[in-house]
């Protein structure tokens, strides 16, 4: 008997050690290119940050926090955050409101229409974020554009405004083409999210005499929930990330007035050959995501 | 009595909100089109169309091919390029435009081809398999792709130049592979693949490569064809890191060719526009075509575990 029980726990462990040779071994593609192109450059990314590193210099030379040190009292990456945060405090709000509405709007269209709704404004996510930042140039340029052209035609504007060029207006220019390319994937998903919503539930409610505002707050909106803070993060994580539209259309400038971080990470390795102080950047941006994220997930998950 | 009233009127007052509501959809959705319709009238205005000031030119005057001969005259370049050693096959001499686009299709097929390999295998494994450390590389795996690429770029950029890979094709596509985003969503489309199907092909005799090429793999193919399309997309719009991988002009992409158009003539937006179009209209089309798995991959990537 207590031969057997050993007998079975040494086929059993074989099985294990097969097991997990099985599932590492198919890991293993992944795996490489993971570890080297994700998780060591994250690794290396923090490491770094501690270092002055340039691209002149032949080693990198350890000079503990001074590269924090520094960014805490550089104005422009101060500006720069602050630029990244009116961005994100705008669109996400603004891309989940508004995806929201327009998929609560298109469900209850016929099948074909949604569906035809939902590709139109998921068109300037696959258009690219280079053609789509040239169009807008376009259109907003001072003497060729539309919106110059519409505006003062219809006399809303008394000349011609240079909208990218002006520090009153770069911004908000920026994130309302932030938006059109923001907003396509949180409709998928909503429009998903609403199809999967429990029928019965609401019938029910219907039947007990719910209006339509009630049934969709009270019965459709907590079902949505995951949904939502889904949404909320990945557009969290997309407004960070807006870069091609600021290094194409006014390259951080005028006056610092469109300065991000991630223009200010990419400026510093590419303009200045600063790595170490590029790095400390992108610790403090990967810091902050982590944190917005957390407490996104923290609220979402009380609610 | 009274009730049904009441009813009639809340049944008006919501017909009247859905096509209120319809109306306004219709007039977004228009603006939203709108930059797309832009690019592709404008690819085929003339100059006088494009710099009319304040006259606004809704409809090309006349269909002109003059941006896209200027696009294609501007400079030329071999069709493919390979380098075996020190020899060097290249191909034909074709306009630098047409290069562009050979370049973005490899690198997107490319990137394209590995993650949706290296992807459906590492999903499978997390899913399917029970093995040390698989909750610690799922938990790495959600929060690398919280992060956005670009933090990792400068430490990414030295390793490429260490690995002598930086300025090619490579260099822009490995990291796509091991962004995990493919995984994730392969994952939760093995998760759906009943544990029986697997075990019974295992009492079958089959073994753990045949399970999964032969009962796995056709299994999980929507999910797969969501992956290829999403990474495809991706990576063909992917413009940050070819323009940080890719600082010579040889390897050069359609997008970061239209963005150095735009650095050297930022006024001739037919030209730009003509480029805009090359970039775009292809990958649209390619997205229209297999809308259907874009859509099932959005929405299954968002399920969370």
């Amino acid at each position: 008997m207590a031969n057997k029980t050993v007998k079975v726990s040494k086929t059993t462990r074989r099985l294990v050690v097969h097991e997990n040779i099985a599932a590492y071994l198919f890991m293993l593609p992944f795996l490489v290119f993971f570890v080297m192109f994700v998780l060591y450059p994250m690794f290396m990314c923090v490491y770094t940050s501690f270092f002055d590193a340039n691209m002149g210099v032949a080693d990198d030379v350890f000079i503990g926090f001074d590269n924090y040190k520094e960014l805490f009292n550089d104005p422009i990456f101060w500006k720069g955050l602050w630029n990244t945060l009116i961005i994100v405090l705008v669109s996400v709000p603004v891309t989940c409101v508004f995806s929201l509405w327009v998929a609560s709007a298109i469900t209850k269209m016929p099948v074909a229409a949604t569906s035809a709704f939902r590709c139109i404004f998921y068109l300037p996510v696959v258009t690219g974020s280079v053609a789509v930042t040239v169009v807008w140039k376009w259109m907003f340029s001072k003497f060729n554009g539309i919106i110059n052209a519409m505006g003062t035609s219809m006399g809303l504007l008394d000349k011609n405004i240079d909208w990218l060029g002006d520090e009153r207006f770069a911004l908000a220019c920026i994130i309302l083409i932030l938006l059109t390319t923001s907003v396509g994937q949180p409709i998928v998903l909503y429009v998903s999210a609403l199809d999967n919503v429990d029928k019965s539930l609401v019938e029910a409610a219907e039947v007990d005499g719910a209006t339509p505002k009630q049934a969709f707050w009270k019965i459709k909106w907590p079902q949505m929930m995951p949904t939502t803070l889904y949404i909320l993060v990945i557009t969290t994580i997309n407004s960070f990330q807006c870069f091609a539209l600021i290094q194409l259309l006014t390259s951080g400038g005028p006056n610092n007035s469109t300065m991000t971080i991630m223009y200010y990470i990419y400026y510093n390795a590419f303009k200045l050959y600063r790595y170490g102080y590029g790095n400390a950047m992108g610790v403090i941006l990967a810091l902050i995501i982590a944190l917005l994220s957390a407490v996104q997930f923290k609220v979402g998950q009380e609610k | 009595m009274a009730k049904f009233k009441n009813l009639d009127a809340a049944q008006k007052r919501s017909r009247v909100y859905y096509i209120a509501s319809f109306v306004i959809v219709v007039i977004v959705a228009i603006l939203f089109a709108f930059p797309l319709y832009w690019i592709i009238t404008g690819a085929f205005k003339s100059g006088a169309d494009i710099n009319s000031g304040k006259e606004i030119v809704w409809w090309p005057n006349a269909w002109v091919g003059d941006n896209f001969s200027k696009l294609m005259d501007k400079r030329s370049a071999p069709l493919f390029e390979f380098v075996i050693g020190s020899l060097t096959i290249a191909g034909p001499t074709v306009p630098a435009a047409i290069r562009w686009l050979v370049n973005s299709v490899f690198m997107s097929v490319a990137s394209m081809l590995l993650t949706c390999l290296t992807a459906a295998m590492a999903g499978y494994a997390l899913a399917k398999k029970r093995f040390y450390g698989r909750a610690v590389l799922f938990s790495l795996i959600v929060c690398a792709m919280a992060l956005p690429k670009q933090v990792i770029l400068i430490p990414l950029l030295r390793e490429m130049n260490a690995l002598g890979i930086f300025d090619t094709c490579w260099a822009v596509i490995f990291p796509v592979v091991g962004w995990p985003f493919g995984v994730f969503l392969l994952k939760q489309f093995a998760e759906g693949i009943p544990t029986e199907m697997v075990e019974a092909c295992r009492i079958d005799g089959a073994n753990e490569w045949r399970t999964f090429t032969d009962v796995m793999f056709p299994m999980i193919k929507p999910g797969v064809g969501a992956c290829a399309i999403f990474t495809f997309i991706n990576s063909w719009n992917d413009y940050f890191m070819q323009l940080v991988m890719l600082p010579s002009n040889k390897k050069m992409t359609i997008a970061l060719g239209i963005a150095t158009l735009q650095g050297e003539s930022s006024t001739d937006y037919g030209l730009l526009m003509a480029g805009a179009a090359l970039a775009s209209v292809p990958i649209i089309i390619v997205f229209l075509v297999f809308q259907k798995y874009f859509t099932k991959g959005i929405t299954m990537g968002a399920v969370k575990g």
